[in-house]
């Protein structure tokens, strides 16, 4: 049933001949930049939770500024490092031969820093209202702290880590302005779904920025979706 | 052998105050910290568990230093070794029953201990059950038998039966006695239950303010000499009236409102709001059993 569904969309996409690169360079983009982002994140959110450092706020505050920042200001100055004139960008290259601007790679580093805010926040809020008895139990029976990160906090936060995931790939499926400053409009490598739909606009093909525009809509209210039932599941 | 040396700053309700305890509890004791809330018990019992720091200190285990600031040792509360049974249990929610016992083995342990446990505490049946779906009883029975599968040579609880109904309070505490008599392990209980103190503690510190303010069996230090024939309930005055030659006091003593006759010079010096104890002489009292 849903094979011929799928086969069916297959179908009537070949016949509409629309280029698929886009959609899936996005998804790439994001289930990279999930992934990475649940590698620092996860912990970052823990030590966050924990931390009495007196910069504290200072560091929140970091973390939150791409909810408010406009995604051209980030991507504009992530242009100005990532470029080999910059002496990041240049120290980048020495080492890791890594061009970040204009360049797939360089597209990941700023969607991590971009969706940093919606993985920590929801998680860092978890850790925080788990009782501090559960670690101290933990400890007390002898656990070193990697086993009660693992085996008593992150099972507790459920919830909180499936719903960061899942508005994190969302965020970075929806990104624009950081990756029209920093990627440009690169087929394969940085032309990702939400620049194809500004790009056959500007060139009057409304058919297919209908297409694309149509799959993402369809595809975040699912993910979203997605989000809320589980949560609800959860709370039961 | 138990000696233990602490000082730290506390915040109570009623502005700063140190925490002051020396202590020398034998092998084998079991000891009730007595005192009101707010008067350091569990800070004291934090301390020696290692969840707390305290500034100054030492503590000396069966010959081992677990913390001396001025060495600047302090064993983490993984190597303690000490059981340690929370107010609110924390009991691991992800994990069954049987899965918070052997959560809680030390390396190398058979899973056996784990049996022996839950026959021992009677929730065999509750193994495969979740935290969330028990009752206060049964959660602080599993927490207990937690506590113990990890071979404490230390017991701490913290007003471990304070949620529980009169009953469940009974039975448990029959339990604790049984249990710390067949094991035979150092254990501390913090309480503000006299009637627990007095069924279950071979000795009492008496706590006020991060002092100990007074220590000895239960008889001794509920019941001293110059008191015995008399009642002394400790209450709050919630209202004062002076007529004629006479003064009325209302007292909130425990969950009771009782009015006591006071000379109008007694009650000159008091206003509502003060603290007071009631004493009066027990010579006639009506003895009523309780079913």
């Amino acid at each position: 049933m849903l094979l011929k569904a799928w086969l069916r969309l297959m179908k009537w996409c070949s016949l509409m001949t629309y280029d698929l690169s886009p959609l899936l360079l996005t998804f790439r983009l994001a289930l990279v930049t999930t992934a990475i982002l649940i590698c620092i994140g996860v912990p970052f959110a823990w030590w966050l939770a924990n931390t009495r450092i007196r910069i504290k706020p200072a560091v929140e505050a970091m973390v939150s500024m791409p909810l408010v920042l406009p995604p051209s200001v980030l991507g504009f100055y992530l242009l100005l490092a990532f470029s080999p004139e910059h002496w990041f960008g240049q120290w980048l290259d020495r080492v890791a031969r890594l061009r970040l601007a204009f360049s797939f790679e360089g597209l990941v580093v700023a969607s991590v820093i971009f969706s940093f805010p919606f993985l920590v926040h929801p998680i860092q809020a978890a850790f925080q209202n788990l009782p501090r008895s559960l670690t101290e139990a933990a400890q007390v029976l002898g656990k070193p702290r990697w086993q009660i990160f693992l085996r008593v906090l992150l099972p507790n936060i459920k919830p909180a880590l499936l719903s960061g995931t899942i508005l994190s790939f969302a965020h970075t499926v929806g990104e624009f302005g950081v990756v029209l400053m920093i990627g440009g409009n690169l087929p394969d490598e940085t032309r990702v779904a939400s620049i194809a739909i500004y790009d056959e606009v500007e060139s009057l093909n409304y058919a297919a920025a209908n297409f694309y525009a149509g799959v993402l809509f369809v595809l975040s209210f699912l993910i979203l979706l997605l989000v809320y039932i589980t949560n609800r599941k959860a709370l039961k | 052998m138990i000696r233990a040396s602490i000082k730290k700053q506390l915040h109570g309700a009623g502005g700063e105050f140190q925490l002051d305890v020396n202590l020398q509890i034998a092998e084998g004791e079991l000891i009730a910290l007595f005192g009101p809330s707010g008067a350091g018990k569990t800070t004291l019992l934090r301390c020696l568990a290692g969840l707390d720091q305290p500034e100054q200190g030492s503590l000396i285990v069966n010959g081992e230093s677990w913390l001396n600031t001025a060495s600047r040792i302090n064993l983490p509360p993984q190597l303690r070794h000490v059981g340690y049974v929370f107010q609110d249990y924390a009991l691991f929610p992800n994990m069954t029953v049987r899965g918070n016992l052997e959560f809680a083995l030390r390396k190398g342990h058979a899973k056996k201990r784990v049996d022996e446990l839950l026959a021992l505490m009677d929730i065999g049946e509750l193994q495969q059950r979740k935290p969330d779906t028990l009752s206060g009883g049964q959660k602080q029975r599993v927490a207990l038998a937690r506590a113990l599968a990890s071979e404490p040579r230390l017991l701490l609880l913290d007003e471990p039966f304070s949620a529980l109904d009169a009953e469940m309070r009974s039975r448990l505490q029959d339990e604790v006695l049984k249990l710390q008599r067949h094991l035979g392990i150092t254990t501390i209980i913090v309480s503000h239950d006299v009637g627990e103190v007095y069924k279950l503690a071979s000795r009492v510190l008496v706590m006020n303010a991060g002092k100990l303010v007074e220590q000895g069996s239960p008889d001794q230090v509920f019941s001293t000499g110059k008191t015995s024939g008399k009642f002394r309930f400790t209450g709050e005055v919630l209202a004062i009236e002076t007529m004629d030659v006479m003064s009325t006091l209302t007292v909130l003593v425990g969950n009771q409102i009782v009015r006591v006759v006071a000379m109008p010079d007694e009650a000159a010096a008091l206003q509502a709001g003060d603290r007071v104890m009631l004493v009066s002489k027990a010579f006639n009292p009506i003895v009523l059993k309780l079913a």
